[in-house]
């Protein structure tokens, strides 16, 4: 098992350093030379080229890859063309605000995917299964920032029960996080219910019944541990769109996380700010799914034997 | 010459055979999707919208970018059925509108994700080796990132409009195809017939693209379904966050956007085009689904 | 053969599916009865419904789709289709217990195999963790697994085939049960272990004095095992009888086909018979006796009405020969060799 941990942490070496690849090549993708862009319009030759000297521009571009590496590995994201201030001050101003968020939208996700998939699959085809698969249904089909608007207009509007937007108390956090976690509470509820209608269907689950085991006992301690082992790697694929969610959600109820900081980065042309936080919530991605498949490795292991 | 025309009249016949064959496994497929109710709501919810997408200049009752400040903001009503925006202008219509755009832009997007994605897993799952790992492991970055970060990252270089968030969403849908494509490309590449071919002396473009991609192209169009409700879902996202179609362009994303600034005095502005996309994005999951289990009984329990 | 010495008891037991609104009768009225402390074998082809027959007495049928629809289990005199389903648990796994026939997956991969064997005592003698482990240990041990502390506190993907179905029958007998239903225990095993967990079987049962139910479509464990056989055919009982006139004088030809087509050592044989046909599928079977189409014999009343279970010396088959109705000689010869069957 401990080797299996190095093992997996170094995997994700490699998949940095392509991440990285991957939005350094799409910052090439800009059209116009950045040096121009970054000295303005009134600078004069002598001060673009030398611009492009002290940013290595005129280095080939493998060794200006090479380079971006070696920053972002000390921390150097750059400077915000907008601020003056370095990026990576920018991002860690705003990361907690969009980490907290992330939190209870993933608890959302869970734990009303998990109860509403263990309810339908323990009483299959009853109206409460049927309805919970409709609204299920219905989630995974929503626009989440027209849900989010939905539930400002239901709950901070009409009834004026949560504010309308911002951030700081646990009151605040409720119609963001339940915008955000619903479409993956519907992806987890589906997923659990069928998880759990091929684990019921096992062999094991017979004996345990032939052991005169209660039917409570046998849904929750026999079948739920072994039918959430798929469910966990859907946890984990829903933590990714739920980061992505971010930037919608955050824009709708204007909370100033790392989102609402790309989104007015793209805006106001600050590449180096977008190419930074780009970077971070996907680092901080690929570092949620080695603890995802490390969680799926315990709890199932079996994989050991094959 | 008798014994060629035997032999093309053989082929022919072959040919004729495999049609028919083909024919009734696509009936087949289409009574399995009929029996399935669900499937079949989906269906016609989305062969509404692209009715509706194609008559929109018939059944639209006014001009989508018709301003009229004088009837603003007004809610429902037998002149409006969806009531009006903050510059007068017809709900309906620019919901209707609206329709000719999210199909467009998804299905283009879909198509760009099918064509790039599908290309990849073909060349990755037949060639395998140093190719295959190549390929896999640039999906698998690509995967590394979350949700429309990817299509962000691309849009921020490349600057907001429709045009870059087909792209855009694009090749955010290429590692979907790419691995489904694999995965098929992978199992049929072992079966007899390839071999088979392979002895006649055809080349492997020939083997891939005529004898290959036909087998595995139920995989390819159940996953263009269900990823048509993503990319609309998806691009309508990044319209609400003005990177895709700009004002007065009546994008559905791009309305909520606007709507939002009147959730209090006029809500049916955000209302109604988050509902337009819900259905189409509910109509395609509930035809996608129906889909697969028809034409992949094993998925089925 | 006193009622009081009857374990077991089942009257005309029906169990059906229902697949797309079609009724596909798996059990149609089945009867046998089991004294204490014996062995009954119940054979046949696969698809005759004697694996759905011993899920019926543990009323462990799936359902849907399945549903026991008629009949009687009666043990030790009271009848299981009448009680709730809370007084049917504390007779699973305590009175009657049941063994699988696939130890690969009968066991939860999740848990050690020792909390698994702890769960039943736990159940049903009221024991706390520790003392219901130590137990656990204990039974690990009697069915043969060596080092059984170190084993109790394995997960089943650890151990073998072999061991695995160990478990599963210290499992089954943790609670000393009056009947153990195993089903085709030994068939997913390799040949060698087969005769292990057979052997074991049989010394379990004298100590522990549990009458068996013994599912096969083997009639060579049969022989090694069981006091008494039931033969079924698509879902009835066509022979019920003791496994010393099975194998001398079996009376039912279906019985008689099935003792041709295994190899036997005591006997030369020039040849194996298979017997012609496949079972009828149970949503078409035939009108009258089922065995008719593949029958040797058959003769026009059994393809028009299903024989009853009648007694014929001293055992039961359900065959016309033994009846009035018969035409012309039996077929079968009495007491003697096995007739030669087919051409």
């Amino acid at each position: 098992m401990f080797v299996f941990i190095i093992r997996r942490m170094l995997q994700m070496i490699p998949v940095v350093l392509g991440v990285i690849l991957v939005v350094f090549l799409i910052m090439q993708m800009v059209p116009g030379d950045p040096a121009v862009l970054l000295a303005g319009e009134s600078a004069t030759k002598e001060q673009v080229a030398q611009l492009r000297e002290q940013l290595g521009l005129n280095q080939p571009l493998y060794m200006q890859y090479f380079e971006y590496v070696k920053n972002v590995a000390t921390g150097d994201l750059g400077t915000s063309v907008r601020s003056g201030r370095p990026v990576a001050e920018e991002i860690f101003t705003r990361l907690p605000v969009t980490v907290e968020l992330a939190f209870w939208s993933i608890i959302v996700t869970t734990v009303l995917g998990l109860l509403a998939g263990i309810i339908s699959a323990t009483k299959q085809y009853s109206i409460s299964d049927i309805s919970i698969m409709i609204v299920a249904l219905l989630g995974v089909s929503l626009p989440n920032f027209w849900l989010g608007l939905m539930l400002i207009l239901g709950f901070a509007v009409n009834f004026q029960i949560f504010p309308v937007s911002g951030w700081g108390s646990f009151m605040h956090v409720v119609l963001p996080a339940i915008t955000l976690g619903t479409a993956g509470a519907a992806i987890v509820a589906r997923m659990t219910r069928s998880s759990m209608l091929e684990v019921i269907s096992q062999d094991y689950i017979r004996t345990a019944k032939a052991k005169g085991v209660k039917q409570t006992y046998i849904v929750y301690k026999h079948a739920l541990k072994n039918a959430l082992i798929p469910v966990i790697t859907v946890v984990g694929l829903q933590f990714g769109a739920l980061l992505g969610g971010t930037v919608l959600t955050e824009s709708v109820f204007a909370i100033n996380g790392l989102g609402r900081l790309i989104i007015d980065a793209i805006r106001m042309r600050d590449l180096p700010v977008v190419q930074g936080s780009i970077l971070v919530v996907s680092i901080l991605f690929v570092i949620v799914n080695m603890f995802v498949d490390i969680a799926y490795r315990l709890l199932n292991k079996r994989v050991d034997l094959n | 010459m008798s014994q060629s025309a035997v032999q093309v009249k053989g082929e022919a016949k072959k040919g004729v055979l495999k049609r028919s064959s083909k024919v009734e496994r696509w009936l087949h497929v289409y009574k399995q999707l009929k029996k399935n109710k669900m499937a079949v709501v989906g269906a016609w919810i989305v062969a509404f919208y692209f009715l509706v997408a194609l008559l929109a200049p018939i059944i639209a009752p006014y001009d989508p970018l018709q301003i009229d400040l004088v009837n603003k903001l007004q809610g429902p009503s037998w002149e409006h059925w969806m009531g009006t925006d903050d510059k007068g202008r017809d709900i309906l219509s620019r919901v209707i509108y609206g329709s000719q755009l999210s199909l467009a832009v998804g299905s283009v997007s879909v198509l760009i994700g099918a064509v790039l994605g599908v290309m990849l897993g073909l060349i990755a799952g037949y060639y395998g080796k140093l190719i295959d790992t190549v390929i896999m492991r640039f999906i698998d970055i690509l995967l590394a990132f979350p949700g429309i970060l990817l299509a962000l990252a691309i849009i921020s270089a490349l600057g907001p409009s429709l045009i870059n968030v087909m792209i855009a969403v694009g090749i955010f849908s290429v590692p979907t195809f790419a691995r489904i494509v694999r995965g098929s490309m992978l199992s049929e590449k072992k079966k007899e017939y390839v071999d088979a071919i392979r002895a006649l002396g055809a080349s492997d473009f020939h083997i891939i693209v005529v004898h290959i991609l036909p087998n595995i192209f139920s995989p390819i169009i159940v996953q263009g379904t269900l990823r048509l409700a993503t990319a609309i879902l998806t691009a309508a996202g990044l319209s609400f966050l003005g990177m895709g179609a700009q004002p007065p362009s009546p994008e559905w994303g791009a309305m909520l956007s606007d709507g939002r600034n009147f959730l209090w005095t006029a809500p049916h502005i955000a209302t109604f085009p988050g509902l337009a996309i819900a259905f189409i994005v509910l109509g395609l999951n509930l035809f996608g689904d129906g889909l697969r289990d028809a034409l992949d009984p094993r998925s089925k329990k | 053969m006193t009622e009081q010495e009857k374990i077991l008891d089942v009257k005309d037991l029906k169990t059906y599916f229902y697949v797309d609104d079609e009724e596909i009768p798996a059990v149609d009225g089945v009867d046998f009865s089991i004294n204490k402390g014996e062995t009954l074998g119940i054979v046949g082809e696969s698809g005759c419904g004697k694996s759905i027959t011993s899920l019926s007495v543990m009323q462990l049928v799936p359902n849907p789709p399945g549903k026991i629809v008629g009949g009687e289990i009666n043990f030790k005199g009271e009848n299981l289709l009448q009680k709730t389903e809370d007084e049917l648990r504390k007779i699973r796994g305590n009175e009657i217990s049941m063994i699988f026939q696939e130890p690969m997956t009968s066991l939860n991969p999740v848990y050690t195999v020792g909390e698994q064997i702890a769960e039943a005592i736990r159940i049903h003698q009221k024991k706390g963790r520790k003392e219901a482990f130590k137990q656990a240990v204990k039974m690990l041990e009697l069915v043969g697994i060596p080092s059984p502390e170190e084993r109790a506190k394995q997960e089943p993907h650890q151990l073998s085939g072999g061991m695995r179905q160990r478990v599963v029958i210290a499992m089954a007998l943790a609670c000393n049960p009056e009947l153990l239903i195993a089903d085709e225990p030994t068939t997913a095993l390799d040949v060698t272990i087969q005769a292990q967990i057979l052997d074991l079987l049989k010394e379990l049962q004298k100590e522990f004095n549990s009458a068996i139910m013994f599912i096969t479509h083997d009639l060579g464990v049969v022989a090694d095992t069981c006091d008494k056989v039931v033969v079924m055919y698509a879902g009835k009982v066509v022979e019920h009888t003791d496994v010393d006139s099975l194998f001398e004088s079996p009376k039912h030809p279906y019985t008689r086909g099935l003792l041709n087509s295994i190899p036997r050592i005591d006997e030369d044989q020039e040849e194996l018979e298979a017997i012609d046909g496949n079972v009828p599928s149970p949503t078409n079977r035939p009108k009258g006796c089922a065995f008719a189409p593949r029958c040797p014999f058959a003769q026009e009343i059994c393809h028009e009405k299903t024989p009853d279970l009648e007694e014929v010396d001293q055992v039961k088959a359900r065959c016309w020969i033994y009846t009035d109705q018969w035409q012309g000689e039996n077929p079968i010869e009495e007491g003697g060799e096995v007739a030669n069957v087919g051409s």
